[in-house]
């Protein structure tokens, strides 16, 4: 009796000691206990390749059946992926979209998760390139799974997310750089390269400035597609908005339309903008005016007008800026100087931006105020400078009357005392 | 010879006399322009004045000088007055107040503030820093009350 | 003029009988030797103390102290107020040199022996008016307000805190609270334009009276020599007419300095900020700073830190006591032990400043 009462002692403990992490457990790992399919998966290290426990619907407790089927309250792997508990298996390429579609499509369903969340995902998915060659059974083309995950899906707002703006390029990449699988499609692979290299991509990837463009900013998020000759202007122009408005109502718009230019990329290029320099704009070798226009034609000259007009007021305020840090390097008063050139540097971002206009009129009407700033800064530093050689040629002054008594006090000294050495 | 030497002693102290008042002049007059109080009569600390509030349309806004700061005085269409630093904290442009969205936008990457200041669309990652407005006899003063 | 000044003269000798006193001040004689130019040490520094408190007072027109407004006011006098930037350098470089002269006096007087008797109490109140000047210096070190006044000033009375039992005390009143903060700077406002003023008028006038008394000391080699081989210099006009003579070039070299060397103004003060690289003491604190960085962390079983500050206390009062206990030498003797301890004491401290700057 004594050794059977001890047994039953003995396996309860052992029992209890294997199974404490069932006790000790979270919660979210306790419902995945109930989970067989991650239970088991896990145990036998057979989970997906990108599986990860902050994956949302993972979270939210739709777990691998929500999306697979099965039965996962069963711990017998037939009973469990067996298709009659409506098991599918890693779902085919072609049908993912639908696949998810299923929810993601379906606002009554949806709202009870996330009141705002969209729901035409799948919708535009199905206008937009990849959507339209997966539909001609393409199975190479990105669908929901290739740029969200399947098991590692988070909120676009989510630094880990592979959708977050940080690292929509990355995610893109993938396909897009890769030359030997976009084989046969005939698009270009270096987009990647070129905005790495570009201003939007320089000040996303290694400022992680989040303000900057990534891909889906200009080519959509689920309606992926290139934009068009019109919508050039208008993608650039979401943040560019002067430029744009500018553009627009320039004389440049309709010819552009009408030869079917693209507007912004004309000049600035697209994947690979560069940050803009004056002479972009002139007759010079840099320019980009003199791919359409030459000499004798309206445009070479209001070019030419633009480009004089621009490097004066540049001109001026480096002129400024060089006095500026003359005033500092003598360790005078900067700071209105300082302010002065804050605004002429407003001005000529302005200036810069008016270029949009083709405008030379309204180009040196900008300039005009610039310059005005910079004279007036100039002047302010030629005065500090003033000051400083003032206060050197002040000292000289008094350094001269201090000389002349120090000189007349050691004559008076002298006198004064062979006098008294001859009275004594 | 005796003459020559009272000569001397006289132009001496001639010199001296001279030299010392020149001295004097030349360390009183520093000491004089010193005390006379400069334009602005003391440090630009805290606050500063912005002008009177009969000259301030409603529904405008304007740039004003800080120290060495810019800031956005605003008067929205209910009268009230408010101030915000005027440096975008995307990439540092000069912002400026909308009479049309009635809101302070950014015209180097379309950023929108709301008029509490914060980032409300756009690139800027962070809210304009406020400055509170005071009307004494008419006159505004903005007052700078971060430490 | 001269009938002019003689009828001034004559109101007030009238009603305050001014005869005895410039009897008395006629008769004033300087003794005349080679070493003679150390006797001027003392009037530079005086000199230089009016310079002082001329530019500080003009200062105080336009200083703001208080931790919102100290460094802001200062870089308005530097920048806007006419001549401030002037009045501004000639006062940190007059406080400089200032102590520099003391420096120089004290050391003059001591190996000259002036401090024997009859002139203990000048000597004495001589060392308190420079630990004052001392005290100046580093009270008003702190009020532009700028970091590195804010982290040499915590430094500095850190070191303080380090005494055991009334350390922590003493520099709670000095810092006028556990950390240094505007309310130090407060304080050390007061300390710097009222306190200290005071006290050190007082005692400059003592000292200032009992020289007028005594006269000026002679030098063992002079005073041994026989009446009427001693030379003696009248000290109105000829002792005086020479002091002006070097206050005069003494005042181009601080405007010199001013002008072709102004003061920084620096960043403003942050209490949040990390300490930046190379905060140290004005000059004169520096031989004190390096001393304490030499000494290791533990000695017998007192902290370093604390021995040192021991040693500088019991030397600085040691030093203070001189006059009584100034050990006589024999006449024949080579070896004169105040000399040795003098010279000992003077090349440790140059030497110490020296590395302190080197490090």
């Amino acid at each position: 009796m004594k050794k059977f009462n001890t047994a039953i002692l003995f396996s309860t403990v052992l029992f209890l000691l294997i199974n404490i992490n069932f006790v000790i457990a979270d919660i979210p790992a306790l419902l995945l206990q109930e989970d067989h399919c991650v239970s088991c998966h896990s145990e036998l290290e057979i989970l997906p390749e990108d599986f990860q426990d902050y994956d949302s619907h993972l979270q939210i407790g739709l777990s691998c059946s929500g999306c697979h089927g099965g039965d996962p309250t069963s711990e017998d792997p037939e009973k469990a992926m067996s298709p009659k508990a409506g098991f599918i298996g890693v779902p085919s390429t072609k049908a993912i979209p639908k696949l998810c579609g299923k929810c993601h499509s379906n606002i009554d369903f949806m709202r009870t998760y996330q009141p705002r969340i969209p729901t035409d995902q799948v919708q535009q998915y199905f206008t937009s390139v990849h959507g339209k060659q997966l539909l001609k059974g393409d199975e190479k083309v990105a669908e929901c799974a290739s740029c969200h995950t399947a098991h590692a899906i988070a909120s676009a707002k989510d630094a880990r997310s592979s959708v977050y703006a940080l690292n929509v390029p990355n995610t893109c990449k993938k396909c897009h750089s890769d030359a030997d699988y976009m084989k046969g499609y005939h698009i270009p692979t270096d987009q990647y390269e070129k905005f790495a290299r570009s201003v939007h991509g320089k000040d996303l990837l290694e400022k992680s400035d989040t303000g900057a463009p990534a891909c889906n900013d200009c080519h959509g998020n689920h309606g992926a597609a290139p934009p068009g000759v019109e919508s050039v202007a208008h993608v650039c122009g979401n943040c560019h908005v002067n430029n744009m408005n500018y553009f627009e109502a320039s004389s440049m718009a309709e010819p552009f339309a009408n030869l079917d230019i693209h507007a912004c990329e004309q000049c600035h290029g697209h994947h690979d903008v560069e940050k803009t320099t004056d002479d972009m704009v002139g007759v010079g070798e840099n320019s980009v005016c003199t791919q359409c226009h030459s000499t004798g034609d309206a445009g070479y000259q209001a070019a030419k007008e633009m480009h004089q007009s621009i490097s004066e007021f540049v001109n001026d305020y480096n002129q400024a800026e060089a006095q500026l840090k003359d005033v500092q390097q003598k360790g005078m008063d900067d700071v209105d100087i300082l302010y002065l050139l804050q605004e002429a540097h407003q001005t000529l971002i302005h200036t810069r931006t008016l270029v949009h206009t083709f405008s030379p009129d309204k180009i040196s009407e900008k300039t005009s105020e610039g310059v005005k700033k910079t004279s007036e800064a100039m002047d302010l530093a030629k005065k500090e400078i003033r000051d400083y050689h003032v206060r050197r040629r002040g000292f000289g002054i008094a350094t001269l009357f201090i000389t002349v008594l120090v000189v007349a006090l050691f004559f008076k000294i002298r006198g004064m005392e062979r006098n008294q050495k001859k009275q004594s | 010879m005796e003459e020559q030497k009272t000569s001397r002693r006289k132009f001496l102290n001639f010199i001296i006399g001279g030299g010392l008042l020149g001295w004097v002049a030349s360390v009183v007059y520093p000491i004089f322009s010193y005390l006379i109080p400069p334009k602005v009569p003391e440090a630009v600390v805290n606050s500063i004045k912005a002008g009177s509030v009969a000259d301030f349309p409603s529904n405008s806004g304007k740039i004003v000088k800080f120290g060495r700061k810019p800031v956005l005085l605003i008067r929205t269409d209910t009268g009230e007055f408010l101030a915000f630093t005027a440096t975008c904290t995307h990439l540092d442009c000069i912002v400026q107040y909308r009479q049309d969205i009635k809101q302070i936008w950014c015209a180097c990457h379309n950023g929108i503030y709301d008029l509490n200041g914060r980032n409300v669309s756009g690139p800027p990652p962070k809210p304009l820093d406020e400055y509170k407005v005071n009307i004494v006899n008419d006159e505004i003063v903005i007052i700078n009350e971060l430490g | 003029m001269k009938t002019m000044v003689k009828n001034l003269y004559g109101w007030l000798d009238e009603r305050f009988d001014l005869s005895p006193l410039i009897d008395f001040m006629s008769k004033k004689n300087v003794p005349v030797h080679r070493h003679m130019i150390w006797y001027y040490m003392g009037g530079v520094t005086l000199f230089l103390f009016i310079v002082q408190v001329m530019s500080g007072i003009l200062l105080l027109f336009y200083y703001k102290p208080g931790a919102d407004s100290a460094y802001e006011s200062m870089r308005f006098i530097l920048t806007k107020v006419n001549f401030g930037w002037l009045i501004r350098s000639i006062h940190s470089w007059s406080a400089n040199l200032m102590v520099f002269f003391a420096f120089v006096h004290m050391f003059s007087t001591y190996f000259t022996k002036a401090y024997q008797k009859p002139r203990e109490m000048t000597w004495v109140t001589g060392f308190l008016l420079l630990a004052l000047a001392l005290g100046f210096g580093f009270s008003g070190y702190l009020l532009p307000w700028n970091e590195l006044a804010f982290f040499a000033t915590k430094v500095g009375t850190d070191i303080v805190g380090a005494l055991p039992l009334i350390g922590k005390p003493i520099m709670a009143v000095l810092r006028g609270g556990e950390d240094v903060t505007g309310a130090t700077l407060t304080r050390f406002y007061a300390f710097h334009v009222a306190m200290l003023p005071a006290v050190f008028t007082v005692l400059l006038g003592l000292h200032l009276v009992f020289i007028q008394r005594q006269g000026m000391s002679e030098p063992e080699e002079l005073a041994r020599l026989p009446e009427d081989q001693k030379k003696w210099m009248p000290f109105f006009p000829n002792f005086v007419l020479r002091d002006a003579f070097l206050w005069l070039v003494v005042l181009n070299v601080l405007l010199f300095l001013a002008v072709f060397y102004p003061w920084d103004l620096g960043f403003k003060a942050d209490a949040f900020a990390p300490a930046p690289a190379g905060i140290r003491p004005e000059w004169y604190f520096m031989f004190m700073f390096q001393t304490l960085k030499f000494l290791p962390g533990h000695i017998l079983f007192v902290e370093g830190e604390l021995v040192g500050i021991l040693f500088f206390g019991i030397a600085g009062i040691a030093w203070m006591f001189v006059p009584f206990w100034d050990i006589r030498a024999k006449s024949t003797s080579k070896f004169n032990p105040m000399v040795i301890i003098g010279l000992i004491s003077l090349i440790f401290i140059i030497v110490m400043t020296i590395v302190g700057y080197l490090m």
